[in-house]
């Protein structure tokens, strides 16, 4: 081949890249995480079995499951501390066996601990310059700002309270300017005031973009937060789904007397109907429950009915996760 | 990268050496026993006033090994009892689960902790060693022949230790390796004066368990040859066939291949408790 020719084709062949690299720009960008047959033994005895997830952009998801569910084993697969047995682990689209994978991941251990000869100023500075990201030192004092530890940056952290180390902890966690937040039980040592500042900081991470993996006990706070929930019993995926799919369809419970047949016609119309006495629970029709249930007092008033008490019968996550708990595990 | 790694670390384990007791520990300690030598020397002097210079700078010269000794023995008790704990205790602590989950090498954390640990030990060894050389001078007016060379031998032993501190403390118990690493460090030294004593009696036997011990563990080898650069190079024909094998005079100097099995020595312990590391779940 002539330099003339293959000057030639150099041309589209850099018109190809650049169109490539444009397809590749606007896919839209890898989860988070994704993970699939992680697997786990210690000894005999199998901590996580065929455990497989993911975690979108921007995306809350909960990680729920009695003690020794392997759900903290499962996060310290996810960033490279415990070698998993099988499985594979993509971190914001690369293979977790790279560290570089988690130069955009903040981590809160369940067992937190920082140098207790360090400030927690240092702590913070340590962190950022492990992480290998520009953070000025400014932005590092309000990441302590933001956890309530903005007077006590020049302190040892051998002084800290387990309250204060676990704040500290989730400034570590969100200083190095994350994609992807890991809480393992972010709230164990902090009080109700601490957990409501908890909540609001993984809302605040939501509306920024930033993908959290939130392991907790608290069901009220992973149900309030979380957009998805994985659970997890005796290390494997016992359910997981957003929120609706797991919490099943909304109900409405109602106790009436004076049901006649056609009353009974109307509220059976609206959805399944089950009676226990005078307690009528009907599921409602998704997406039309805000109108749903007005209608169906009104023209049960019109049908004579007498009408005690209206209730939405919503199960909690807590009875939900319960009942999977109980049943064993559902693919 | 990875170089800015390991200096960030090396950074935080000197800072923890300055920042807790040990350092405050080990300067007291070091300060009574120049405090000690400093009397003693000056002792060597007043007591045997009939000595002449040369016989005061030959006694200066074989207490100096056993002052200095003292001082390597310092030097390792303290890098293998801080070597274990600042490893395997920040495992267990879980001090070490937030920063292996940074986007760090295991490797490089651990070469970091070394190069912070050495650069402790070696820093102690120098100043008091130094320390010492100057007490020397003044008292019985007697300055070793190669001070950097003997230095540099006692900073090296000290890193073989604290090397195998950290191997120990990747698969053992933070306490538990440094007390198995100052055992065979003792064990080491033993074995290398029985040798020194099978040497002087022509028994090969027994002279070969002092070599074999030196290969195994090299600090007794590089501690004979840290004190041949600081005695009197006149010292053993002085005292004659009488001193062969006493445990306070480095009889040669350390051949290029030892320096170079030391090394090499180093060199695969630290890669193996890299190994060691890599592999252990947090």
């Amino acid at each position: 081949m002539s330099g003339t020719t293959t000057g030639g084709a150099v041309q589209p062949g850099g018109a190809s890249l650049a169109a490539a690299e444009r397809l590749l720009a606007e896919l839209p960008p890898s989860p988070a995480v994704w993970c699939s047959g992680l697997r786990k033994r210690y000894g005999r005895r199998t901590a996580v079995d065929d455990v497989s997830f993911t975690v979108g952009r921007g995306e809350v998801l909960g990680l729920l499951g009695p003690n020794g569910a392997g759900k903290t084993s499962t996060i310290k697969m996810l960033l490279g501390l415990v070698r998993p047995d099988a499985g594979e682990v993509l971190l914001l689209g690369r293979p977790a066996r790279d560290p570089q994978s988690r130069s955009r991941v903040g981590y809160l251990p369940e067992l937190f601990r920082y140098q207790p000869w360090l400030t927690a100023a240092e702590v913070l500075r340590l962190h950022v310059r492990l992480a290998g990201v520009a953070v000025p030192v400014g932005e590092q004092r309000e990441c302590l700002a933001l956890v309530g530890l903005a007077d006590r940056a020049g302190d040892r952290v051998g002084g800290f309270s387990k309250g204060m180390q676990q704040r500290l902890g989730l400034a570590v966690a969100l200083v190095a300017r994350p994609e992807f937040v890991v809480l393992d039980e972010p709230t164990s040592a902090l009080d109700p005031l601490g957990r409501a500042d908890v909540r609001d900081l993984v809302l605040t991470l939501k509306a920024r973009g930033v993908a959290v993996l939130l392991n907790s006990h608290l069901i009220g706070e992973v149900e309030r937060v979380c957009d998805r929930v994985v659970i997890l019993d005796k290390g494997r995926v016992a359910a997981s789904g957003s929120l609706s799919e797991l919490l099943g369809r909304r109900e409405v419970r109602l106790r009436l007397d004076g049901v006649r047949p056609e009353a009974e016609a109307r509220l059976a119309a609206t959805g399944r109907l089950r009676r226990t006495g005078d307690w009528f629970t009907v599921e409602l029709p998704d997406g039309e429950e805000a109108a749903a249930v007005p209608d169906l007092v009104a023209e049960l008033v019109g049908l004579g009915v007498r009408v005690h008490a209206v209730e939405p019968g919503r199960i909690s996550l807590e009875e939900r996760l319960l009942g999977i708990l109980r049943d064993g595990v559902r693919p | 990268m990875t170089v800015r790694i390991v200096l960030t670390i090396a950074a935080l384990t000197l800072q923890e050496a300055a920042r807790r007791k040990v350092l405050r520990a080990l300067a007291g300690l070091t300060v009574v026993l120049l405090a000690l030598s400093a009397w003693g020397f000056s002792r060597i002097d007043a007591e045997f006033g009939g000595l002449t210079t040369g016989e005061a700078r030959l006694a200066g010269a074989t207490v100096l090994n056993l002052v200095m000794f003292g001082f390597s023995l310092i030097a390792a008790l303290g890098t293998a009892f801080l070597a274990g704990p600042t490893l395997a205790g920040e495992v267990e602590s879980g001090t070490a689960l937030a920063m292996l989950a940074r986007p760090v090498r295991r490797s490089a954390v651990l070469v970091g902790k070394w190069l912070g640990l050495v650069a402790f030990g070696s820093g102690f060894v120098v100043l008091a060693g130094f320390a010492q050389f100057v007490i020397v001078q003044v008292t019985v007016g007697y300055w070793p022949p190669s001070p950097v060379t003997g230095l540099a031998l006692l900073a090296a032993q000290t890193a073989v230790l604290l090397t195998l501190g950290l191997l120990l403390s990747t698969v053992i118990s933070p306490m538990a390796s440094g007390v198995v690493a100052v055992g065979l460090f003792g064990a080491t030294w033993i074995a290398g004066v029985v040798g020194g004593i099978g040497g002087s009696l022509g028994n090969e036997g027994v002279a070969r368990v002092g070599t074999v011990s030196r290969m195994v563990l090299p600090t007794d080898g590089l501690w004979r040859g840290a004190m041949h650069a600081f005695q009197d190079p006149t010292l053993l024909t002085q005292l004659g066939p009488g001193f062969d094998g006493f445990p306070f005079l480095g009889e040669a100097p350390l051949t290029a291949a030892y320096l170079a099995w030391a090394a090499l020595w180093i060199a695969v312990v630290l890669a193996l408790a890299g190994l060691a590391f890599r592999r252990r779940d947090l």
